[in-house]
């Protein structure tokens, strides 16, 4: 890994280092995939995991919810799902005479989608439609979803049977994909030796309100990035073009993306600029599942992604 | 991440990069070394692509370890050893398929392109001719490309990386030529060429049996080239002469040792003065034209007037020679040479005994006789072919009296064998007749093809005489050449059996171009550098000159290069400026930073690998990513003085 010790990094305690210490002790020896999650919350986009049941995909966004007071909800992807179950439906109010809307579970602040490659596209598409517009159309109209809106998606490898894996216009929509892996030993014998995280989770109160957080996120997005920066972004996306390590490059929403995260990850680090490291220290995870390898017509290893990185100078 | 002890991994795209350098380095040599080696190369290759291709780790060492003891095993048992040409080039080749089978780093590519540097050299040893320059040429831009890649280079696609390699090989342009030009030449072949490197070329030999003249016609090898400084004399006058054959078996021609002192030549015409350019044939003779005129010191002459040189022409070679057409030969000639040049086996052959038994009684003056004999080839119904029906136990009966049918050989045997026979002393000259006056360079081209055997027969007050009974038979073959003297449909190699113009058109100007090359290139020697070096106005230089010349020569073109880079140069910004002063000075002292790593990253790695100097770079990376990333404007003076405390040079 290219990445740089964090200490280095920082320059001043930020307003969520509370928040990432508490969900460390929740989910134990993640602390580097809560950041990757704060930051894409705080960047404005969503989340998707991908991993094996119960390495804690449920857990973390439990605690997120939970430590940043968001209105939470969890819609579990099944195949029978329907579009109308997520984004809600009107029914008919005799009292009133009138059909009332009923909104789904869409309307809330954090939405775990869990493994939403078990839904059918049209379920799928619902949601990411969503996400994309950050408002609801049923029955001709238009509602708007709350703010913050933050969706925090759940996939299973999709070699498993009757899935359906998100295609890759789909998977450009979130801003980030991490995955968990199984806990550093350390962490599965604490685990081990504490019991399950999910009560913990429960019992975690909220630290900052919900309502501060647009405000954060507009700071986020005015934390500077300088010319040199917006080069390296742009040598990045180029390279990702023109190697042929790549089937197709990055798309421009893809470096919108990529800058939103360094500021993130820069603002997390309670810095007002962003560092070369910080581009490379996020482009791993806003880059790899918009990329498919030219050699086995896949998700590029984390090595390639890694090999690239190295490729590109820092002008 | 650490990299002084590890090198980074190889991409998966660059992998089929090494693979083309290393099959265009080793595949050339397929045709040249034992099959097995092909053959172990040829799968070890196969092995590392389905590796490749599947993308399994390389094999375990051990094995990979086994494979090695088990190539220098083979190649032990085939060459008794394992140094040496054909041993170390097979040993190479087996090593850089070896080598891709554990490609893994970095280092492990640079490794394979290195030994694909080194085997591009040693195709030298087959071939030196236009397409093996040009095709190395090819394999240098391969390898450079490779190079460019696996480093990251433009990283592009590849036709841009191959243009950038490419570019990279004419900008060595200048530089080669310099070195070429004035590096001191070893005369001799540069690798030791062994003795036998060129045993298997045709040419004339010191015999003649039935058949081998019309076998060397089939070939349309060229046996060297002549430059003659006005126009070329007529063909039929054009007889150069290689070794002369005075003893026959009833079967064979074969040249006795030399007898008798140094030809006595009478010249009746001026000098003819010419250029020869003789490919290698392994033998001695020169294949003069006749009569040679005065040659230089280490030439020498034979009693039977045969221009030898000292060594076995092992290399072409380039000679200036001279000629008179117009000679008397040996009008004195040794008693024992007539005598020896009247043997003919006994008991052989009846019929043309008793023909020529007949003249010399009906005809006293020996000049009659040899019209008769001329006579009788140009009237008995005799035929030109290259495939002639074979002869039984008394050859010269069966073609003289019912073959009738063919080559130059016969014509020049049968009709030695009846000049002996009416007691006239003849032998066999063989050689080379005519040769084809390439339009494009204007130089002579002779062919094996133009191998031919003809009579000398030796009368008083004349010396030795030329007769040509073929002339006689086939005017063609003496006055067009081969190719018009045979009928149509007698097999002859498509090199020379162009009937095409503009076919013939390309072959002049291809072996023009080849001519060419091998004049100034292969043939550039030190007396051509000499030659060059004092029209250039360096007279006398000898290797001391000549390596001073050299670097001057270097660093001129050097200083131009640099001077033109240094304008090239984009104008850097001053931050960038300092921060590559400060870069510079890590570099210096062992540090070196690669391109992508941010400051950040080096920073950790001078605390680790270089701490003293961390408190000083640490403030450096502050001014700088202030400067640099930071808003506001540049602190430059800031960042000036950090760079100022980082020390000049390695502090321990």
């Amino acid at each position: 890994m290219l990445n740089v010790k964090m200490p280095r990094l920082k320059a001043a305690d930020s307003p969520f280092d509370p928040i990432l210490s508490a969900a460390s002790s929740v989910i134990l020896g993640k602390e580097h995939e809560i950041r990757l999650a704060l930051a894409c919350l705080l960047g404005g986009g969503h989340l998707l995991i991908e991993d094996l049941p119960g390495v804690g995909k449920t857990t973390l966004a439990h605690t997120l919810a939970r430590l940043l007071g968001l209105k939470f909800s969890r819609i579990q992807f099944t195949s029978d799902l329907l579009p109308a179950d997520i984004t809600g439906v009107s029914i008919y109010d005799r009292n009133q005479a009138d059909f009332r809307f009923l909104p789904g579970p869409i309307f809330s602040q954090l939405i775990l989608a869990d493994e939403i490659n078990r839904a059918t596209p049209k379920t799928q598409s619902a949601l990411l439609e969503a996400m994309e517009e950050g408002q609801v159309t049923v029955e001709g109209e238009t509602r708007p979803l709350p703010d913050p809106f933050f969706v925090i998606a759940t996939q299973n490898p999709s070699h498993q049977i009757g899935t359906f894996p998100l295609p890759e216009s789909q998977l450009d929509r979130f801003l980030m994909r991490i995955e968990l892996g199984y806990p550093a030993r350390n962490a599965e014998r604490a685990l081990l030796a504490a019991g399950s995280r999910r009560e913990a989770a429960d019992t975690l109160t909220a630290l900052i309100d919900a309502a501060e957080i647009p405000g954060l996120q507009q700071q986020v997005a005015a934390v500077y990035a300088s010319d040199a920066i917006l080069d390296y972004v742009y040598a990045l996306i180029q390279g990702t073009r023109h190697t042929g390590e790549f089937r197709h490059g990055l798309s421009p929403r893809a470096g919108l993306g990529l800058l939103a995260a360094a500021r993130a990850w820069a603002w997390l680090a309670g810095r007002d600029r962003v560092l070369p490291d910080d581009v490379q220290a996020i482009f791993p995870f806003v880059a790899r599942h918009r990329l498919i390898a030219s050699h086995s017509g896949a998700l590029p290893r984390a090595e390639d992604i890694d090999a690239f990185l190295r490729s590109i100078a820092i002008p | 991440m650490k990299f002084r002890n590890s090198s980074p991994p190889l991409a998966y795209g660059d992998f089929p990069w090494v693979f083309a350098g290393a099959l265009a380095t080793t595949l050339p040599h397929a045709g040249h070394q034992p099959l097995w080696v092909t053959a172990m190369a040829a799968s070890l290759f196969l092995w590392a692509f389905l590796r490749w291709q599947k993308q399994a780790a390389p094999p375990v060492r051990w094995l990979l370890v086994a494979l090695v003891v088990a190539v220098c095993g083979a190649v032990l048992l085939q060459y008794r050893t394992l140094f040496g040409r054909d041993a170390g080039v097979a040993l190479l080749v087996l090593f850089s398929a070896l080598k891709l089978l554990e490609l893994k780093t970095r280092r492990d590519a640079v490794a394979a392109v290195t030994l694909g540097y080194f085997l591009l050299l040693t195709h030298y040893f087959d071939a030196q001719g236009i397409p093996t320059a040009i095709g190395l040429l090819v394999a240098a831009t391969l390898l450079t490309a490779t190079l460019i890649r696996i480093h990251g280079g433009p990283l592009l696609k590849p036709l841009p990386t191959l243009r950038f390699a490419a570019v990279l090989m004419v900008q060595a342009v200048p530089f080669m030529l310099v070195l070429y030009l004035l590096f001191p030449r070893i005369s001799g072949p540069l690798w030791g060429l062994p003795q036998d490197a060129h045993a298997g070329r045709s040419g004339l030999s010191d015999q003649m049996a039935p058949g081998s003249i019309a076998n060397l016609a089939m070939s349309g090898e060229i046996a060297f080239r002549v430059r003659f400084p006005g126009r070329p004399p007529e063909r039929n006058r054009l007889y150069w002469r290689g070794p002369v054959l005075d003893s026959y078996d009833g079967k064979n021609w074969r040249a006795l040792p030399p007898m008798g002192g140094a030809p006595q030549l009478t010249f009746r015409s001026p000098a003819l003065a010419y250029e020869s350019t003789v490919e290698p044939h392994g033998r001695r003779w020169l294949l003069a034209l006749d009569a040679p005129g005065a040659l230089p010191s280490n030439f020498g002459l034979s009693s039977t007037l045969t221009a030898t040189i000292r060594e076995p022409l092992i290399q072409r070679q380039r000679f200036s020679l001279s000629a008179h057409l117009e000679y008397a030969f040996n009008v004195e000639e040794d008693q024992r040479v007539r005598e020896r040049n009247l043997q003919l086996p006994a008991r052989t052959n009846p019929q043309a005994r008793a023909l020529a038994e007949s003249w010399r009684q009906a005809l006293p003056d020996p000049a009659q006789r040899i019209d008769k004999a001329l006579a009788l080839f140009a009237n008995g119904g005799f035929a030109y072919t290259l495939t002639p029906p074979l002869l039984g136990e008394q050859p010269m009966d069966d073609f003289l009296f019912s073959t009738k049918r063919g080559f130059c050989e016969h014509f020049a045997s049968a009709f030695v064998f009846l000049m002996r026979a009416s007691g006239i002393p003849a032998r066999v000259v063989t050689g080379y007749q005519g040769g084809e006056l390439n339009p494009v360079d204007k130089f002579l081209v002779v062919r094996q093809s133009d191998a031919h055997a003809w009579a000398e027969v030796w009368l008083a007050e004349k010396g030795w005489v030329r007769v040509d009974p073929t002339a006689v038979v086939s005017p063609e073959r003496i006055g067009e050449g081969i190719t018009a003297a045979l009928p149509e449909g007698e097999p002859l190699p498509a090199a020379i059996q162009l009937r095409s113009d503009w076919l013939r058109d390309v072959r002049f100007r291809w072996e023009a171009m080849n001519n060419a090359w091998n004049q100034y290139v292969l043939g550039y020697n030190t007396e051509r550098q000499r030659d060059l070096l004092s029209r250039m106005g360096f007279p006398d230089a000898d290797w001391r000159n000549l390596a001073a010349l050299l670097a001057a020569a270097c660093a001129t073109l050097f200083i131009l290069v640099a001077a033109w880079a240094v304008l090239q140069r984009p104008r850097r910004d001053p931050v960038q400026r300092l921060w590559d002063i400060a870069l510079h000075r890590l570099r210096r002292s062992g540090v070196n930073s690669a391109p992508w790593e941010t400051p950040n990253h080096l920073l950790n790695r001078v605390e680790a690998e270089l701490p003293q100097w961390a408190p000083a770079f640490t403030e450096v990376v502050s001014a700088y990513l202030d400067a640099r990333y930071g808003p506001g404007p540049a602190d430059l003076n800031r960042l000036r003085a950090a760079v100022a405390r980082l020390p000049r040079w390695r502090t321990l």
